[in-house]
């Protein structure tokens, strides 16, 4: 049973860094502009693939790559823009600590759901992407994203308060999601491909599984590296 | 809160000494006033108070109820305001405390925080985003934030600067208010506001 004063606490911040990202779309614009623009260059660059084995994997590893970066661009930013702005202080003196990090997650989550519906759309007009099984490309993506996210979103909180920050966000986030990664390109390329549940469920439960154990340690992580 | 106990603060900045084995206790009803020339530490040792930032050496302890804490895990206790305490720009200045009171899981009405928007000097105000208020304004919004849950320690750094006559009065009726509250710890070199003390604390640079 969540505790409602954590719960409310949690939505607060929710509903807050939404407000604010609404009032001046710093992370909508860039992450959006990002996908767009790498989706219509490398569309352009590469023009029409040939059909092949390897093309469901060509497309997986694209969608990837362009969420990656997008998430290095915009998922930071939920703490960097506290320390930048220096509110942090009048957070930290606030808020608890969970309830910062549930909030903050939940908005980043948001966040790449929305991103990984425009790529993935974006990916289906301009490559010709095919998705042979849609519920399954549905559940890697999002499984997936709740990695990317359960990965990132600590990482985020570490770098916040350091001077390079933008490199030092790749450095420290990389070797976390590497494994992830793989997993992700895989399963997705099994979904474009058509392939079955049976062997779409093994990569699934590894993504979950990731997300979990990424999610549960930065839960007990966070308060540490916040305060 | 029954007191506010500092247990040998030491503070370094890299090799730079600034605060030195500060060791000292305030009871409830007390004003402690910090002074000391620019960079003697008086805002650092505030929010080492507050747990914001993290003593080199020595404790801070909360005592209430018979039992010590520290600082953070008192957190709904404490009220802090200071110059470098910014809120977020692009709310109004009532959605900036709807969002802390809702934060602390504060059950507190519109009517109450438009009273105390009103009280510090921002009656009429409250719609405005913060990024449009003058740094006078930004202070006094400042104050609803510290006093928003009516902390037990309230820790006001610098609390007159930027504020007009009618804002020394808002710090007169505030800590003659936290008297019956709890504590209060003020870092100035105001006249107006050493006034306040019941116990100073002069620093000095340490080394």
């Amino acid at each position: 049973m969540i505790d409602p004063v954590l719960w409310r606490a949690t939505r607060a911040i929710f509903v807050r860094e939404w407000r604010s990202e609404l009032r001046n779309r710093q992370a909508l614009n860039a992450v959006a502009l990002f996908a767009i623009c790498s989706v219509v260059a490398v569309s352009l660059g590469l023009g029409p693939l040939n059909r092949s084995a390897e093309l469901p994997l060509v497309h997986a590893a694209f969608l990837w790559i362009v969420l990656l970066f997008a998430a290095f661009t915009a998922l930071a930013r939920v703490f960097v823009i506290e320390e930048e702005q220096r509110t942090a202080s009048a957070l930290r003196l606030a808020a608890p600590p969970t309830a910062v990090y549930l909030g903050k997650l939940c908005f980043n989550l948001v966040l790449l759901l929305g991103l990984t519906v425009l790529v993935t759309l974006l990916a289906i007009v301009l490559f010709r992407m095919q998705v042979r099984n849609p519920g399954m490309a549905v559940v890697m993506l999002l499984s997936g994203a709740f990695a990317l996210v359960a990965g990132t979103t600590l990482v985020a909180a570490i770098i916040a308060r350091s001077t390079s920050r933008g490199a030092l966000f790749a450095v420290l986030s990389l070797p976390i999601l590497i494994p992830m990664l793989v997993t992700a390109v895989r399963g997705t390329a099994l979904a474009l491909a058509g392939s079955g549940w049976e062997r779409g469920a093994s990569p699934i439960q590894a993504l979950i599984a990731y997300a979990v154990t990424m999610f549960v340690t930065s839960l007990f992580l966070f308060a540490t590296v916040w305060e | 809160m029954q007191a506010l106990e500092l247990e040998h603060i030491t503070l370094d900045y890299g090799r730079r000494r600034v605060i030195y084995d500060v060791s000292l206790r305030v009871n409830h009803g007390q004003v402690l006033v910090v002074t000391g020339r620019n960079g003697s530490g008086k805002s650092s040792l505030l929010r080492v108070i507050c747990g914001l930032q993290t003593a080199s050496e020595g404790q801070v302890w909360l005592h209430d109820d018979g039992a010590r804490q520290a600082p953070l895990a008192m957190r709904h206790a404490i009220g802090w305001m200071a110059p470098d305490l910014m809120l977020y720009r692009e709310l109004t200045g009532h959605e900036n405390l709807r969002f802390f009171a809702d934060v602390r899981g504060l059950d507190i009405s519109d009517v109450t925080l438009d009273a105390l928007l009103a009280d510090v000097g921002l009656a009429g105000r409250g719609a405005d985003l913060v990024a449009t208020y003058s740094s006078g304004m930004t202070h006094r919004l400042r104050y609803a934030y510290a006093l928003l849950h009516q902390p037990a320690l309230l820790l006001l750094d610098e609390p007159s600067v930027m504020l007009d006559q009618s804002g020394h009065e808002l710090l007169e009726r505030v800590v003659a208010r936290q008297r019956q509250r709890g504590i209060t710890v003020i870092a100035t070199n105001d006249p107006r506001e050493t006034r306040f003390a019941d116990i100073t604390l002069a620093l000095e640079e340490a080394v």
